[in-house]
């Protein structure tokens, strides 16, 4: 960790004749920018290394030797430099810059998507000529052409700052554009028959100075000065921070926000486009009631019909009323915002006094570890020479922005990155270490690292490439980053590995959720046991009973018991919080027997998921676009959802919900804003102390909780034993994709076909021994269960192992999951016949 | 007078590019008495010879040598054989009649600098070249002249050989070195000024001209002292000029660096033999494409590096191209800027929009579409390129590609401005694009 004694050294400087103290090291692009003096530039962006290629920034600098011409983006402040921004000469070579630039570039402003925006055009309106002096023809090529489904790119406009190219190449290692042909003749292109296909490919349009790269969902919408904006965050679990951006009620378009502390500017594809499915034509806009409504008495008959919220609440109410507390039950809340969390908290267990409240739909990590762990955050990670273990699956499907930070900070901060993922991964080629244990393994691997009691192979691993590994973990500050990298596999094995790493001195955690708002459930009391704060059942009562008047005394049943309970009959009422355990939970078909036997299912959501397809009643909320509130990242970090248009028909926030049917039931959330929320919450939540609702907009990193109140962690009790497996089977590993059927991918059109079909995926040497084809429909069985799926070869899945990734279109790999196994094995016969 | 003749020696006879013709000729002797010294000699004998980088900016290349930062390992060798620059021909010819020279003089410079391996960069287009240099290079590997143990010593030093893909930026050493590396050939941001501490694969890398490391061998088997004797005395040596256009016999020549003239090397019977058709000279380029014009008043200088510098323009390349009084100059200088236009890596805006500007211009005037204000113009983009026009030229770019393009229009419209006038009066007075609405 970087010592804040440390005096950085200075160097004394000037500036247009302001004497200064600059960092040494530091670019005169921003030492310059720090003390207001903007030097225009196109190709410099912060986030990447400098190229000096559009030579805009050309300053007359003076270190010593008289003054001469220098790019101010590569040149580091030096004692005694003399800077002139507004020398004669300056404005000269700047305006010819200009000009140059300016010669093969359209002038086609009125049309294009960036006027009003547009750096070249502002730099060109401010100081440019009026008039053109170039009388040749410009440059020209066939436009706009597409780079891949959602970007398109003109190259008539482009003036090649080299931006998006090093931002594919540098910034998420997918070189898949690229400078070709020289001089004059120079463009950017793909590879032929090789599309931009990143999952960042939206960032370069947001970066790009000009308007060369244009995104599918944005193209002639709106006109930059018509845009409204309001600075968010998008809910997923990284809280990557946001400009939504509206017209007309309409949001035309979400843009990375710079964060130091989290995103540095940059989104996923996934969450930039999925905007459109929140306003799509499927968004749930009134409430619906399925026939007579209550107690499955027509179920299966009579379908979802819409109704009043005046009807539908009192339906919801009246049976409330009538049901034993001990047999209602609420899944879900993950997705929402931490002030609808405590809404629905203090409603299920202050008001109705039930405590079979959960989270987590059986795929997330124990509370006990995604609290109870001493936590990092994410720039303390990326620190110079740490060395940080990824107990995870692959980062860049599922946690985008948290794979460009570790990228960079591996890359260029000389972080060294110990892989233990079952697979490889986005981040292997440039990890110190890339180990892949055995699914249910991971324990023994982690074990043999921090003890050095290294057997010859453990977990599929060789000793030789553990004990290299661990040279890394000497004189270093290690760091932990943690998730469920497959479902496959049970918490066993990552709480084992877990528990070894605790005893390094001062070793830190950072906690992966997989769905947005996880830690934010969790601080707010949604899970068995849990009260808002960290509290638990036990110990915090007397914290909120004054307020929470019916909280109940025995703590609760987790997921799998409180859907157990369901399908048991045992559940009369079971409210589904944007929760899909149908799509979502280890077990679909346990998922399945607990909606259908559950007395009444109630479903608060915004579309129509499986599982609110076989609700009774349903109640349309807002999206975080529509909704004021706040977010709590996977570090503990508070940041701001702010609201820029207005839900669909009758749709409301879930907080106020929540609030509605407490009303109904003769109680009082005390709830009519969400800023009511906080005034209770930080003065019985130590976690939540230093908050209060305002001050969640000051700045842009948002605000770190305190780190008080954790939760013991568990350690595993005893050792699972390696088991061994027969050279026919293969461990299952479960992982998941950035884009698959998931019903904001779906209801997005930008994301949509992205999904592709389910796939077995194996390593070359396994696959050769089955003798099949590539493509060919399988078998694949583990004991009784049994899918058909088709095999691809993929080498970055170890020798026997066999990756399938979770909720795509065809087979789906839960079928094969056995109930109470740490780790799947599964045989692949290709000769049993199959139907396609 | 007789010619000293240190590389072209084996031009002569025709086998001088094998191992056999190579040994019958006294080869290899330098390698043999370097290895009898101390590396620490063998460099000192290079920096009493004075030996001035033959590429093009003429730095000594023992002082070049000097500055490999201490300990830092691996370190690389790096030959420069990517010559492009219009009129040089000097490298080309070295590299196909006596590559033993070079791949010697290699060894000798890794022996010397504690070196292991060398990276010989030969352009794209000397296929010949290419051919006689590996062959050369399997011959002396098969004798122990290159590889592990060089003639049972110590020594183990690998020649490894690159083809270039045809960019006359990859002359610059930077780019070379990105090309080298597999990267798109652009040339390297400054500082460091030298890739001499950071430079190939980012360690220290010495990058020579194929001329002066064929000096090498001779200076080891003759003396520092003896090289410094020929020649001027702040340009030892000899030097190889290669002298094109309209002359009577146009060649490669090896001449005494720096007491030799351009009108000697021109005029005289044993070099290029004078203007053709007896006409009269009108201009001639001293130094490759880049270098601003000499005219006839600069004959009698001698080719000697300061001299023609504070003349105002440079030795460069070697390169020297005769116009005489048919030439048309406004095409000339076209043919030049064109030329760095076609060349330009595209990654400074000045460079890649500027030179194609310039080059669009002068095209429009010789197709009889200039315009009054296209003289002005043209001098503004160049300054906009070059700040100030001058020699050496300053300039907003990163290597001198685009400020090269500047010396044939700066040195042409001083001289004959009335030629490109002469083009404006003829003027058939359209532009292509018609300016709606013109202020007058």
């Amino acid at each position: 960790m970087s010592d804040p004694q440390q005096t950085p050294d200075l160097v004394s400087m000037s500036i247009d004749g302001q004497d200064i103290s600059a960092r040494s090291g530091k670019l005169l692009i921003d030492a310059c920018e720090e003390i207001g003096v903007e030097i225009p530039r196109f190709c410099y962006h912060k986030r990447m290394s400098p190229v000096g290629m559009c030579r805009m920034c050309i300053v007359e600098v003076d270190t010593g030797r008289g003054p001469s011409l220098q790019p101010s983006c590569m040149l580091t402040v030096s004692e005694g430099m003399v800077v002139d921004t507004q020398s004669e000469l300056t404005k000269k070579v700047q305006d010819g810059v200009l000009e140059f630039l300016l010669l093969n570039h359209p002038l086609d402003c009125p049309v294009c998507d960036k006027g009003g925006e547009c750096p070249l055009q502002d730099q060109t309106i401010a100081f440019g000529p009026g008039e053109t002096r170039f009388v040749e023809e410009k440059r020209h090529f066939e436009k706009p052409i597409p780079i891949n489904e959602n970007v398109f790119l003109d190259r008539e406009r482009c003036i090649l700052c080299d931006r998006c190219t090093r931002f594919a190449e540098e910034v998420v290692g997918d070189p898949l554009i690229q400078f070709i042909d020289r001089g004059n003749s120079t463009e950017v292109n793909t590879f032929p028959d090789d599309p931009f296909s990143s999952y960042f490919s939206g960032n370069v349009v947001q970066i790009c100075p000009v308007g060369a790269l244009t995104a599918k969902s944005y193209r002639f919408k709106a006109r930059p000065w018509d845009l409204e904006e309001v600075e968010s965050t998008y809910p997923n679990p990284m809280g990557d921070r946001i400009v939504i951006q509206s017209s007309r009620d309409q949001v035309l378009r979400l843009q990375g926000l710079d964060s130091e502390a989290v995103n540095w500017g940059w989104l996923s594809d996934k969450d930039r486009f999925s905007f459109e499915a929140f306003q799509s034509e499927y968004r749930l806009d009134n409430p619906l009631v399925r026939g007579g409504g209550l107690n499955k008495a027509d179920k299966g008959g009579t379908a979802l019909v819409a109704t009043t919220w005046a009807g539908a609440l009192s339906m919801t109410t009246e049976t409330l009323k009538k049901t034993d507390p001990n047999r209602i039950a609420f899944l879900g809340g993950a997705r929402m915002t931490n002030e609808s969390q405590y809404a629905w908290a203090k409603l299920a267990k202050g008001i109705i006094g039930t405590d079979h409240v959960s989270a987590d739909l059986g795929d997330e990590l124990p509370p006990h570890v995604l609290l109870g762990l001493p936590r990092a955050t994410i720039s303390e990670i990326c620190q110079p020479n740490n060395t940080v273990l990824l107990l995870t699956s692959d980062l860049k499907e599922e946690h985008g922005t948290l794979y460009i930070r570790l990228r960079h900070a591996a890359k260029t901060a000389g972080v060294n990155l110990i892989e233990l993922s079952p697979t490889e991964t986005g981040l292997s080629n440039i990890a110190a270490a890339s180990l892949h244990p055995l699914p249910g393994e991971v324990g023994s691997v982690v074990d043999a690292l921090v003890t050095g009691d290294i057997p010859l192979e453990v977990g599929g691993i060789s000793g030789e490439k553990i004990s290299a590994a661990r040279e890394y973990l000497t004189d270093s500050n290690v760091f932990v980053i943690v998730g469920r990298s497959s479902v496959g596999e049970s918490t066993v094995p990552i709480i084992e590995a877990i528990s070894s790493l605790q005893t390094l001195e001062d070793c830190r955690f950072l906690p992966l959720v997989r769905r947005g708002n996880t830690m934010g459930a969790l601080d707010m009391g949604m899970s068995p046991g849990l009260l808002p704060g960290r509290n638990t059942l036990s110990t915090g009562s007397s914290i909120f009973s004054d307020i929470w008047p019916n909280l109940p005394s025995e703590v609760g049943a987790d997921t799998k018991q409180i859907l157990k309970n369901a399908a048991g009959g045992q559940v009369d009422i079971l409210f589904l919080l944007g929760a899909d355990p149908i799509t979502d939970f280890p077990d679909p078909d346990l998922a399945k027997a607990a909606l259908k036997n559950a007395g009444t299912v109630i479903a608060v959501d915004l579309f129509v998921t499986p599982s609110v397809y076989e609700s009774d009643v349903v109640l349309p909320a807002a999206s975080f676009l529509e909704v004021n509130g706040s977010h709590t990242n996977i570090e503990g970090r508070i940041s701001p959802i702010r609201q820029k248009v207005t839900p669909p028909g009758t749709a409301r926030p879930d907080w106020m919900i929540a609030s509605e049917i407490a009303h109904l039931l003769g109680g009082d959330l005390g709830i009519e804003t969400p800023e009511d929320i906080w005034e209770e919450l930080v003065t019985r939540s130590a976690v939540h102390g230093n908050m209060d609702f305002t001050k969640i907009d000051d700045g842009i990193d948002g605000h770190l909780l305190t780190a008080t109140g954790r939760i013991p962690f568990n350690p595993a009790s005893e050792r699972l034993e390696s088991r061994p497996f027969d050279s026919y089977s293969m461990r299952l590993v479960i992982g998941k994709k950035m884009f698959d059927q998931g019903t904001v991918i779906q209801m997005s059109q930008s994301l949509r076909m992205l999904a592709k079909p389910s796939e077995l995926r194996i390593n070359l040497y396994d696959f050769e021994r089955l003798g099949i084809e590539e493509g060919t429909l399988v078998k694949v069985s583990s004991g009784e269960k049994s899918i058909n799926i088709k095999v691809k070869v993929d080498n970055r899945v170890p020798r026997s192992s066999a990756l399938i990734y979770l909720n795509l279109e065809g087979a789906d790999p839960r079928d094969l999951l056995v109930d109470g196994s740490h780790s799947i094995d599964i045989r692949i016969d290709p000769t049993a016949p199959v139907k396609p | 007078m007789s010619n000293p003749s240190i590389t072209t020696s084996r031009w002569e006879i025709t086998d001088g590019h094998t191992l056999e013709g190579y040994l019958r000729t006294g080869g290899y002797q330098g390698l043999r008495s370097a290895l009898e010294m101390k590396p620490s000699e063998v460099h000192e004998e290079v920096k009493k010879a004075s030996l001035l980088g033959r590429g093009g900016a003429g730095f000594p290349a023992g002082i070049k040598w000097g500055f490999l930062p201490p300990e830092v390992w691996p370190r690389y060798l790096v030959v420069n054989g990517d010559e492009s620059e219009p009129g040089t021909y000097k490298d080309r010819l070295l590299i196909e009649r006596d590559p033993h020279q070079l791949i010697e003089g290699c060894v000798i410079a890794c022996f010397a600098l504690g070196l292991a391996q060398c990276f010989l960069y030969v352009r794209g287009e000397m296929a010949h070249g290419q051919e006689r240099v590996a062959a050369a290079l399997n011959e002396a590997y098969a004798e122990g002249y290159v590889g592990k143990n060089i003639l049972g010593t110590e020594l183990s030093v690998d020649v490894i050989l690159h083809w270039g893909a045809g960019a006359y930026i990859v002359g610059e050493e930077t780019a070379l070195i990105e090309s080298l590396e597999g990267n798109r050939g652009m040339p390297r941001l400054k500082p460091p000024y030298f890739p001499a501490s950071i430079g190939l694969y980012g360690k220290p890398t010495i990058v020579n001209n194929v001329e002066t490391l064929s000096n090498i061998p001779w200076i080891i088997e003759n003396g520092g002292e003896a090289f410094a004797k020929i020649g001027a005395e702040q340009s030892t040596g000899t030097r190889i000029f290669a002298v094109s256009g309209h002359v009577n016999s146009p060649g490669v020549f090896e001449v005494e660096f720096g007491t030799t003239t351009f009108r000697d090397l021109i005029m005289g019977d044993e070099y290029a033999g004078g203007i053709r058709n007896g006409n009269a000279l009108k201009a001639f380029i001293p130094g490759g494409a880049s270098a601003p014009w000499f005219f006839e008043e600069h004959l009698d200088l001698p080719l000697e590096k300061s001299t023609v510098d504070n003349a105002g323009s440079m030795l460069g390349s070697g390169a020297i191209v005769v116009m005489d009084d048919t030439t048309d100059i406004v095409k000339a200088c076209h043919n030049l800027v064109r030329f760095f236009s076609r060349e330009s890596c595209g990654k400074c805006t000045p460079c890649r929009e500027g030179t194609n500007w310039l080059e669009k211009i002068l095209e429009r005037i010789i197709a009889g579409h200039g315009r009054e204000e296209d003289l002005d113009l043209i001098l503004d983009v160049c300054d906009n390129i070059s700040p100030g026009i001058t020699w050496p030229p300053k300039q907003t770019t990163i290597c001198p590609l685009g400020p090269s393009a500047v010396s044939p229009i700066a040195s042409s419209l001083e001289r004959f401005r009335s030629e490109f006038d002469a083009y404006l009066e003829d003027n058939q007075a359209v532009t292509p694009v018609e300016l709606m609405g013109e202020r007058s």
